[in-house]
Order: C-alpha cells, then sequence, then structure tokens
C-alpha cells in the first residue's frame, strides 16, 4: 500500500498552489496537521452527498464573470456604520474608514503583530468544530488565510462594522478568516455583503463570553459565477445570544456551513438563511449545533426559492449532549420549487442523548399555493405579482430574525429587487 | 381486573380507573406485565451443518431443501458477490465485530429431517413449543388471548423452527380460494415458474451486504401467491423461532399480490435468552400488481439480551415492497422491540401510478439494545402517495434512531408525503436520533417532515399516578398512548400483543 491515496494526491495538488503567509505560525502549523491528517472533502463523503466539491477544492479557481449590478441600490447604505473594504480577498485601506471604533479594537489578519491576542485563539473554534464531522476545507482556511480581521469588542460597540467585498477579477480566489473575540457583556453588529472573489474561502469564528451579543447580517454577492464556501464557528458563553441571518441570491454554487457550540447554560442562537435561485445555482445550508450546556434555545430557519433547475441543499443537526437538559432546539427547512427542473435535497437531523430537553424539525417542498394565487388574482393583482408576493411572504419568517429593522429594510428591498428581476 | 368494585380493598389490588381514551385491555395489559417471556429453550435434537460459511455449506442447504439447478447457481453467484463486499457501518450502531465464520448457517430439528406428511406427524415438542408461545397450529385456533366468535377471524400459519417451516396451517382451505401459503420450499418445488419469476426482482442478491448474504444461505421463509381479484380469506402470518445456539437464521419471504388481490400477512418472531450474540439476517418481497393491497405487520421481540447488553439478536433485515402497476397499495406496521441490535428499513418501490406507501412503526430500545430502523419510499409513479409514522421509544442505555429517505423522482409529479417521526425518551443516560433524507426533484409534489423529540408528560405521570398506578405501570401506559397512532394500524391480534409488549419491554426503565 505504498501508492498515494487519492485524497492524499488532490491535497498535495491543492497546497502546490498554495504559500503559507506570515504570522500566528503556531496556529497555522496546527490547521496545516488537521487538514492532512482530513484530506480534502469528496462527493463520495457523506458530509458532501448533496454538493459535489469538486470547484472548491481545486487547484485552481473556474473563472467567473464580472457581474455588474449597476442599478441595484448597495446595501446597508443608509445604516451609520464602521465600513471595511476587501477588493478580491485583500483589505483595502483606501476606501475603508479607519480601524478605529469605540468599544472595539480592530487588527489586520495579514499584519497581525507577535504577541497579538490572536496567537491563543485563531483556529481553536474551527479546531474544536472538527469533530463530530470533519471541516477540512475550513482548516485549509485556516492555515492559508491571506487577509481578515481580528476583533476584539470590549464593550458595546457604538456601530455596526460593516465589511464590503468587492470583486475586480475574473480569477480571483480567496481565503479570508476573521476572528471576533467578545469580552462579557460585549455587543456587536456585523455586516457582510459583496461576491468578494471568483472563488471565496471564509472563516468566521466567533468566541462570544457570557452575556455577549452577537448579530450578523450577511448577504452574499450577486454574482453569477461565484463560488462560495463559508464556515461560522461559534462558541456561545452563558445567556450570550448569537443571531445570523443570510441572504443569498445567485452564486453558480454556494456552501454554507455553521457549526455553534453552546458552552455556557441560558444561551441563545439563531441561525436564518433566504436563498433564491434561478438556473445555475446550487445553494448548501449545512448546519451543526451543539448544546452541551443547560437551557440553550437554537432556532435554524431555511427556506429556498428555486426555479430554473436551481438546487437547494439543507443538513441541519441539533445534538445534544448527555446532560444538556431544559434545551429548545427548533429547526426548520422549506422549499418553494417554482418548475420541475428545480430540487430540494434535505437531511435535517437530532441527535439527542439527554431527555428533559424539547426538540423538533420540520421540512416541507413543494408549489406555491394554487389556492392563494387564485385568492390574489381574483383581487385584481396580476399572476407575477401575485407569485412574488407570495414568495415574500414565505421568506417573511428568515427576515424576522434580524432584530435591526432598517437593516431588515435594506435585506427585503435587496430581496423583492430580485425577485422583479426573475419573474419569468 | 376488568369491573373493579369501589369498595375493592386499595392495599390488596391497585384500583385503576378507566379514564376516556384509554381502553381497559391497555390497563390489564400492564397489569399483566412480565419480563421476556418467549426467553426459555425448547430441549430437542438438532442437526447442524458444520460452523462456518463456505461454498460447501451453499450447496448443502441447497441440497437440503433439494433445490433445482438454476437457484443453487444463484445462491453461489450471491456467496462470490458477498465475499467482495464489505459490512456497512453508516448507522448509529455500536457493536463488536461479527465473525460469519463463527456461525452456524444451517441448524435443524432431527425430527424434520424426514419432512412430515401434515402438522399431525410433527415432533409434539415442536408442537408444544409453539403452543407455548400462543402460536396456534391447530386449525381451529386463534391467535392466543383474542376472545373471537369461533371461525370468524382465523389465522393460517406457517411456523419457522431454525432452518426449516414445521408446517402451515389451512394449506387446503386456501387453496380452494386460489391462494397458494407454504413455505419457501415448498414453492421452489411445487411452483417453481412463480419463484423463478419473482425472488430477488424486488431485492435483488446484489442489494446490500445483508441482503446478498440471505440471498447465500437463505434456509426456509414463507411464500406467498394471491391470485388476481381474491381477497385472501383469512389472515396469513408466520411465526419466527430461532431455538439452536449460534445459529443464524436467513430466512426469506416472498409474497406476489396478483392484480386486484388482497392480503393481510402477520409475522412473529422470539428466540430463547443465550449469552451469545445471535445473527438474523432476513429478506422479505413484497410483489404488488395493479389495484392490489398487502398489509403486512410486525412483532419484533427477538431476545433483547439482558439488561447489560449480553446476548441478544443482532436483526439485519432487508425488507422492500414494489408497488409495481397503477394503484397498488402496501401497509408495512413494526412493532420493534427485541433485538440487541435492530438494522432495518422496510421499504416501498412507488413505481405504478396512484400507488400508495405507508409506514407505521413502533421501534423500542431499553437497556443496552440498539436500533437503527425506518423507511424508505421511493416516489415513481405520478401521484404517487407516501404517508410515514415513527414512534421511537429510549430507555436505560439505548439508542434509537429513525432513519429514513423520502424521494420524489422527476417524474413521480403531483405526489404527496407525509412524514411524522416522535421520539420519547425516558431517563438521562438513552439517546434519540432522527437521520431523514429528503430528496424532491418536481415542484408539484408536496412532501411533508415533521420531528419532535420530548421526555414523557410529567403531567400524565403524575395524573396515572394520582390515580394508584406505580411509576411503571403509569410509563407504560402513557407510551401506550404515544404509540396509539401505529398501535391502531395493526391487527387486532397483534394489536393486543404489541401493547403488551411495549409495557413489557420498558419495565426496569424507571425508578
Amino acid at each position: 500500500m505504498s501508492a498515494v491515496s487519492p485524497k492524499a494526491a488532490a491535497l498535495a495538488l491543492r497546497l502546490a498552489e498554495l504559500t503559507l503567509p506570515a504570522g500566528l505560525a503556531a496556529a497555522r502549523a496546527a490547521a496545516q496537521a488537521r487538514l492532512a491528517a482530513a484530506g480534502l472533502p469528496a462527493k463520495r463523503d457523506e458530509y458532501w452527498r448533496y454538493t459535489d466539491p469538486a470547484s472548491l477544492t481545486a487547484s485552481d479557481a473556474p473563472l467567473a464573470d464580472l457581474f455588474d449590478a449597476a442599478e441595484e441600490v448597495p446595501l446597508f447604505a443608509n445604516i451609520n456604520r464602521l465600513k471595511l473594504v476587501f477588493v478580491d480577498g485583500h483589505f483595502d485601506a483606501a476606501v475603508s474608514d479607519d480601524l478605529t471604533l469605540s468599544g472595539v479594537e480592530i487588527s489586520r489578519l495579514a499584519d497581525v503583530p507577535a504577541g497579538h491576542w490572536s496567537e491563543n485563539a485563531y483556529g481553536t473554534l474551527e479546531a474544536a468544530g472538527q469533530t463530530p464531522i470533519l471541516r477540512p476545507l475550513a482548516a485549509l482556511n485556516s492555515a492559508y488565510a491571506t487577509d481578515g480581521l481580528l476583533i476584539h469588542v470590549t464593550a458595546r460597540a457604538s456601530k455596526p462594522i460593516s465589511v464590503i467585498y468587492l470583486r475586480k477579477s475574473e480569477a480571483s480566489d480567496a481565503i479570508l478568516h476573521h476572528f471576533i473575540k467578545l469580552d462579557p457583556g460585549a455587543e456587536l453588529t456585523l455586516l457582510e455583503n459583496g461576491p468578494a472573489a471568483s472563488r471565496l474561502n471564509m472563516v468566521l469564528e466567533v468566541d462570544a463570553g457570557d452575556g455577549a451579543r452577537f448579530h450578523h447580517i450577511r448577504a452574499q454577492g450577486l454574482d453569477h459565477d461565484r463560488r462560495t464556501v463559508s464556515h461560522i464557528f461559534a462558541r456561545l458563553g452563558a445567556k450570550s445570544l448569537f443571531k445570523s441571518f443570510t441572504l443569498t441570491a445567485n452564486g453558480i454554487l454556494t456552501r454554507n456551513e455553521a457549526v455553534i457550540e453552546f458552552t455556557g447554560d441560558h444561551a441563545q442562537a439563531h441561525i436564518a438563511g433566504a436563498a433564491m435561485g434561478d438556473g445555475a445555482f446550487h445553494h448548501d445550508d449545512t448546519i451543526f449545533i451543539t448544546h452541551g450546556a443547560e437551557a440553550c434555545e437554537s432556532r435554524q430557519v431555511f427556506k429556498k426559492v428555486l426555479k430554473h433547475g436551481a438546487v437547494g441543499v439543507f443538513q441541519g443537526k441539533i445534538l445534544v449532549k448527555q446532560g444538556a437538559q431544559k434545551t429548545d432546539g427548533y429547526q426548520i427547512s422549506q422549499a418553494l420549487l417554482l418548475d420541475d427542473d428545480s430540487q430540494f435535497l434535505a437531511k435535517p437531523e437530532l441527535e439527542i442523548y439527554a431527555d428533559d430537553v424539547k426538540c423538533s424539525h420540520g421540512s416541507t417542498s413543494g408549489a406555491i399555493d394554487e389556492t392563494a394565487l387564485f385568492y390574489l388574482r381574483s383581487r385584481g393583482v396580476p399572476k407575477r405579482a401575485a407569485q412574488s408576493l407570495l414568495i415574500l411572504a414565505f421568506l417573511a419568517d428568515t427576515i424576522a430574525e434580524i432584530e435591526d429593522e432598517a437593516i431588515a429594510e435594506d435585506i427585503r428591498a435587496r430581496l423583492e429587487s430580485w425577485l422583479q428581476g426573475h419573474e419569468d | 381486573m376488568a369491573d373493579v368494585a369501589f369498595d375493592a380493598p386499595v392495599l390488596d389490588v391497585p384500583v385503576l380507573e378507566v379514564r376516556d381514551g384509554v381502553d381497559r385491555e391497555t390497563i390489564e395489559t400492564v397489569a399483566s406485565m412480565g419480563a421476556y417471556k418467549y426467553g426459555w429453550a425448547t430441549e430437542i435434537e438438532t442437526d447442524y451443518a458444520p460452523k462456518g460459511l463456505s461454498e460447501d455449506i451453499v450447496r448443502l442447504i441447497s441440497s437440503k431443501n433439494g433445490e433445482p439447478e438454476w437457484l443453487l447457481d444463484w445462491r453461489l453467484a450471491a456467496y462470490r458477490r458477498w465475499l467482495g463486499m464489505e459490512e456497512p457501518h453508516w448507522a448509529m450502531l455500536n457493536y463488536p465485530h461479527i465473525d460469519y465464520q463463527d456461525q452456524y448457517y444451517y441448524a435443524t430439528p432431527k425430527s424434520m429431517s424426514v419432512k412430515p406428511k401434515s402438522l399431525d406427524d410433527v415432533d409434539p415438542k415442536l408442537l408444544a413449543t409453539y403452543k407455548k408461545l400462543g402460536i396456534p397450529l391447530k386449525e381451529q385456533a386463534l391467535l392466543a388471548g383474542v376472545e373471537a366468535p369461533e371461525g370468524e377471524r382465523r389465522v393460517a400459519v406457517d411456523a419457522v423452527f431454525d432452518s426449516v417451516s414445521v408446517g402451515t396451517t389451512f394449506k387446503a382451505e386456501l387453496a380452494k380460494a386460489g391462494v397458494i401459503f407454504c413455505s419457501i420450499s415448498e414453492a421452489v418445488k411445487e411452483h417453481p415458474e412463480l419463484v423463478r419469476k419473482y425472488l430477488g426482482s424486488v431485492v435483488p442478491p446484489t442489494d446490500n451486504f445483508f441482503a446478498t448474504l440471505n440471498s447465500a444461505v437463505f434456509s426456509d421463509g414463507s411464500f406467498v401467491y394471491i391470485p388476481p381479484g381474491t381477497r385472501c380469506p383469512m389472515e396469513l402470518s408466520t411465526y419466527f423461532r430461532i431455538n439452536a445456539e449460534n445459529t443464524g437464521q436467513f430466512e426469506r419471504t416472498l409474497i406476489i399480490c396478483d392484480r386486484g388481490a388482497y392480503v393481510s400477512y402477520l409475522e412473529g418472531c422470539t428466540a430463547p435468552k443465550r449469552d451469545t450474540h445471535q445473527l438474523h439476517a432476513a429478506v422479505v418481497e413484497l410483489v404488488i400488481l395493479e389495484d392490489a393491497e398487502v398489509k403486512y405487520s410486525t412483532v419484533q421481540n427477538w431476545y433483547p439480551g439482558d439488561e447489560n447488553g449480553k446476548g441478544g439478536i443482532y436483526n439485519f433485515v432487508t425488507k422492500r415492497a414494489d408497488c409495481r402497476e397503477a394503484r397498488a397499495k402496501v401497509m408495512w406496521t413494526q412493532v420493534e422491540t427485541g433485538s440487541a441490535i435492530t438494522w432495518k428499513y422496510p421499504s416501498c418501490i412507488l413505481r405504478g401510478d396512484d400507488s400508495q406507501g405507508e409506514f407505521y412503526s413502533i421501534a423500542i430500545a431499553n437497556n443496552a439494545q440498539q436500533a437503527d430502523t425506518g423507511t424508505k419510499m421511493i416516489h415513481l409513479g405520478k401521484r404517487t402517495k407516501s404517508r410515514i409514522v415513527s414512534k421511537g421509544i429510549s430507555a436505560g442505555r439505548a439508542q434509537n434512531t429513525y432513519r429514513g429517505l423520502v424521494s420524489m423522482h422527476p417524474k413521480a409529479t403531483d405526489s404527496r408525503n407525509y412524514t411524522q417521526c416522535d421520539s420519547l425518551l425516558i431517563g438521562d443516560k438513552c439517546g434519540a436520533h432522527t437521520v431523514p433524507y429528503i430528496e424532491v426533484k418536481n415542484s408539484s409534489s408536496r412532501v411533508e417532515h415533521e420531528a419532535t423529540t420530548s421526555k414523557v408528560d410529567e403531567d400524565q405521570l403524575f395524573y396515572c399516578r394520582s390515580r394508584g398506578m406505580d411509576e411503571e405501570e403509569a410509563v407504560a401506559l402513557v407510551v401506550n398512548g404515544f404509540c396509539r397512532e401505529v398501535l391502531q394500524a395493526l391487527p387486532m391480534e397483534f394489536a393486543m400483543e404489541a401493547q403488551s409488549l411495549v409495557a413489557i419491554s420498558l419495565e426496569g426503565s424507571v425508578g
């Protein structure tokens, strides 16, 4: 058995295209070891049964046409925020605000000084998220990420941090990694939008101390040909709050993983996603929530609108460990299939080792309700408008997970304009 | 315990009040709980084939059954394929490595070496075994414990003991209706055209590790053919008993329900208490043609092992129904209370337009038992419907997993699935898991899946306790309520047995 396994060969090929960036050497070396042990994911892996990772693991990023969203109103334009801009995966100080915000200390991964707090933090949540399921693309990210933000939140941030990811190259291949550390009682809202790169591998680690509050609103770029694999790793202390919402419209391939672990009692995590695909669109939400503490509440709300051969995937798991009594776990995944070419593939899982819990999941798939459509049309609403209205109503539960009304309004507007552009 | 007088001495007999929605049988059942009742062994001289598995053993089983050449070749092809297969480990089951060479693949009571011509010639010890199990092998009898007017509900029984069928009742009467009900070894001889046409047509010998093993070494099982337009005049039943030690049971059941026909089939199984694990790998194939309907009910009560997980049956079963033509209908109902390990996914291939599949399941795992069970609903035809109701109960240190697949193919337009999976946890050391796969590839079909996990409701328990029940009785009663939807799907005889099993299986799970 001296032959190199196919997985090892694929990994060697991928690594040949990468160079190890400077800084955080120990953390990066540990991530390299995790990656070497795991190998790259392949379609045959159970965790990738519905999404082919080939284009995410290939040594070169496939080219992606640039997308001109000329009439599109920029997201979050009217929100008072700290704007930080990345272009093709590199921080662009010239168009960004200063890295200063009261209650927050921000550093760049690309020039992290020796002795920085992140040396003991970077990659640790990703490492913890490798059990019980391997996430090799996240380990690859921790090892080879070229840029990102290291954010230490010490109090209540005075305004949201808004990260904008622009893309100017058809061949950009970006690996970005952010670490957000929230001290006990601290609070931050993180806004993210834009395509970032032709191929983006993104990791966001969030370490929330006791009583901390973290709000995350993300709109993945409208570029049709872009490919994304993203991982959120969160560790939640007692009585902390974690809320994350993702809007995905377009994108040939998106795999969004969220790996959340409750380590303190009475914490809350709400994760939501609205995805809309028309044509060449493959969107995969893969969620893993571990209840390792008592009386925590988790909520997953994922909805997908699919047409013209778009594929929606949902894999969501609630794991309740022994002793995590009084857990309240809820999960819903729903798809609206607008024609017979589209597909919805779901694997909603529960794994429960504690008895005093309340856990449920639901999953549905179907077409637009003909009765509702008929009702609207009988009231004089044209068919297309009626359809859009019903689609908006279908997605409303996900947007309801956004606490800030102004931000929710921005997301709703983005969604409506997409629907107007895809009525056929 | 039927009518309890109000002045009954409270200390002697717990006074049970019958409240709305709880029938008396349930309460009586609860009151008559006992430990695993079928754990005794029959002392009988047994002929074994040599231990282990080889082509010679496959040939031996085939020759013992007097099989034609084609079937031997079929077995050998399966065996050769099996040698190159790997045992699947994707289920949430944890068990030590199975040594397939450390098993007997064929065991038969010595008295069966010359096949008895009728039940009257069968060794009385064997007949006594079935009598003790409550299985009637006399043609006027009913399943034990059911009181119905003579002659009204009758059940024909095929009794399988270790590797052979002991006998089949009501054969003559069934033959009058055109129904063939016999052991599969007899069917191979007497109806080779039917067996050859349908055997392996639903579960091919290449299907999976355990089905392939079964294809190579199956020794006996039941065969049913219901001719077109016939409603089977009575319920058919097979009772499987593993008696010999270190012996695997590999039975094969083939049911063909021709156009417009109907049959209700019951399956029961038990085994003695043994300290070593025993292997059971069965295959059940149902072929259902146009407008036909099969109702298949199982009460699986193999020996589950002791409270520390010593002994018990490893149950790896492949069951599949092929609704081959329009409007065919199948209903699987299973009560899984026994076995140390259960690996079982009775499936429905809904190939015919407007065909229907239903799956009702109760899986109870207590002590060290592990169950990974569920169903597959493969929608291929237009306007096909399926319904899944699964109730999983975990107690002790047991692990109980529902694993299922609902697949709507692109051509299965206007189809419908509804799935409800509920899990109940009793105690904080057990686990309940749900692993559904949902694959929808057309827009006009509707798929709905719901699952919940919770513990036994404290208020309900308190209510029962305040009515004088002890905790174990109260839990059994509440659990019976939790399972009601599935119990109601069972034929009457089985429903009662199942209710009492629910109570017995949970013994020792509280307090």
